[in-house]
């Protein structure tokens, strides 16, 4: 597990990116509730961190694909792939991210980075 | 169905996800199944994305609708309710969806000269794209928005690039004058000369376009000629149909158009806009793929429903590596405020007010405090 922040330090509405790669980010939603998904919406390099959060979803600062934060899944195109989900485990007031073991569905470009490939 | 383009496209889903389970039928004059335009002047004019990333439907989706591509609509008949095709076919139906878009205009005189190119289509981005492999000098008519996104792919391609725009400053329109001289400055940070404030006479060349002539007496070397000089909603066609037209087809703020059954979404639909009191024809994405909702609502009931208040037009574009991004209305602005960065550093995010009030937001390089001000313009708004 990974620690992410102090739950005190993650108002609702809003979210925390995690900077391993790929980046991870947990939101905690106006209800109270805590997702964590990749960061990195799967269309464009663009953080879903910087994106629009409501209810139990966040649209993507760049292109409006929406992501349901609870499967990952995508709404409509530009992204057509889901993103990662990550389960959050919260002990003793500190937010922790167990990360999937799954592959992540990462943009072209930042795929091509990972490889070493251009940015 | 007429459009089978992202408001098209939009509209179908709309349908589906609202419980139309009737037969469905999408005409498109393009012969492609619909595909994302905005990466055409980018990713696809670099080579970096491929025709197939720009699909726009998913793999597994199935909209359950008969295709109709390479199909020109050319009239509409209310009375029979019925769509003619060049091809003399006509489809019949009970309601109609609006979405056939705008088409790039085109320079006078320039037709039939080679190496001339406008871009609104995936045809139109292949041709450009195999021009620009081959290199030379462009020269690209029009500083707005898509001639600055292929001046910036053009430019990382390695060619000689020169912008001509008839207004003194480029993007006034769009951010106003201050903020429309900040962003069109990526240009010549990068060293792409930006020849502001003269109109263009026409192109010489014999077959093939030889220069760019200017109103006032100069000559700019050309071996390609991109024209980006604004676009025309697609509507002729509605013409004598008694469907009322200005700027596009004239909608209320649900898509509905003056004929009963018939609802107008994207590029062509000049909606009312209930908080500016007039009409407005946005020619964003995501307005094509927001407002289709509204509009596919209204069609199914009747209109009975009351639209809601939608979110503040938002677009985006990518230049020189700087992702900028505008929400709301720069017109009617009294005042534009530097909030975090710089006009200098190419990081600004600047806010637009009218009596005090924030009316629009530009950011550069700046995504997480602009999405902050675009929820405040959205929560302000409605």
């Amino acid at each position: 597990m990974i620690p992410a922040c102090r739950l005190a330090d993650l108002p609702r509405g809003e979210a925390h990116r995690l900077d391993i790669d790929p980046p991870v980010s947990v939101f905690h939603t106006d209800d109270g509730e805590l997702f964590a998904i990749d960061d990195t919406c799967t269309h464009q390099d663009a953080s879903l961190a910087d994106g629009w959060l409501e209810g139990c979803e966040v649209e993507c600062p760049l292109h409006a694909s929406k992501f349901d934060l609870r499967t990952g899944a995508v709404d409509a195109p530009p992204a057509k792939l889901p993103v990662r989900t990550h389960e959050v485990v919260v002990e003793d007031g500190t937010v922790y991210v167990r990360l999937s073991t799954d592959a992540p569905n990462l943009p072209p470009c930042v795929t091509a980075r990972l490889a070493g490939g251009p940015a | 169905m007429v459009g089978a383009s992202l408001a098209g496209l939009s509209a179908a889903r709309s349908l589906r996800k609202q419980g139309f389970d009737g037969r469905l039928v999408v005409i498109g004059d393009e012969l492609h199944r619909p595909y994302d335009r905005p990466p055409l002047s980018k990713e696809f004019l670099a080579g970096t994305l491929g025709e197939a990333e720009l699909a726009l439907e998913a793999q597994d989706e199935d909209l359950g609708a008969e295709w109709l591509l390479g199909a020109r609509a050319t009239g509409l008949d209310h009375a029979r309710r019925a769509v003619r095709l060049a091809d003399g076919r006509e489809v019949r139906a009970d309601g109609f969806v609006i979405a056939t878009g705008a088409a790039a205009r085109a320079l006078p005189g320039s037709a039939g000269l080679a190496g001339v190119h406008t871009l609104r289509t995936l045809d139109d981005a292949r041709a450009l794209r195999d021009e620009l492999a081959r290199g030379g000098r462009l020269v690209v008519i029009g500083a707005g928005f898509v001639g600055a996104e292929v001046a910036s792919t053009a430019y990382a391609l390695g060619i000689d690039v020169t912008v001509v725009e008839a207004a003194p400053t480029p993007l006034a329109g769009p951010l106003g004058e201050t903020m429309g001289a900040v962003v069109s400055a990526l240009h010549t940070d990068h060293g792409v000369r930006l020849v502001c404030g003269v109109g263009v006479k026409g192109l010489s060349g014999e077959e093939r376009v030889d220069a760019v002539l200017l109103e006032d007496g100069r000559s700019i070397p050309a071996d390609i000629v991109v024209v980006g000089v604004g676009a025309r909603p697609n509507v002729e066609w509605l013409e004598g149909s008694g469907i009322a037209l200005d700027n596009g087809v004239k909608c209320g703020a649900d898509g509905r158009t003056s004929l009963a059954g018939v609802v107008a979404v994207g590029d062509c639909a000049n909606w009312y806009d209930p908080r500016a009191g007039h009409h407005r024809r946005v020619e964003h994405w995501t307005g094509a793929r927001e407002r289709p909702d509204a509009a596919v609502a209204a069609l199914l009931a009747g209109g009975a429903v009351e639209p809601g208040v939608p979110r503040p037009p938002y677009f985006w574009s990518d230049q020189y590596g700087v992702r900028i991004q505008f929400a709301g209305h720069a017109a009617g602005a009294d005042s534009v405020t530097v909030e975090a960065g710089s006009a200098d550093g190419r990081d600004v995010l600047a806010v637009y007010r009218r009596a005090g009030d924030p009316v629009a937001v530009l950011g550069m390089n700046q995504p997480r405090l602009f999405m902050r001000w675009r929820k405040q313009l959205a929560a302000t708004a409605s």
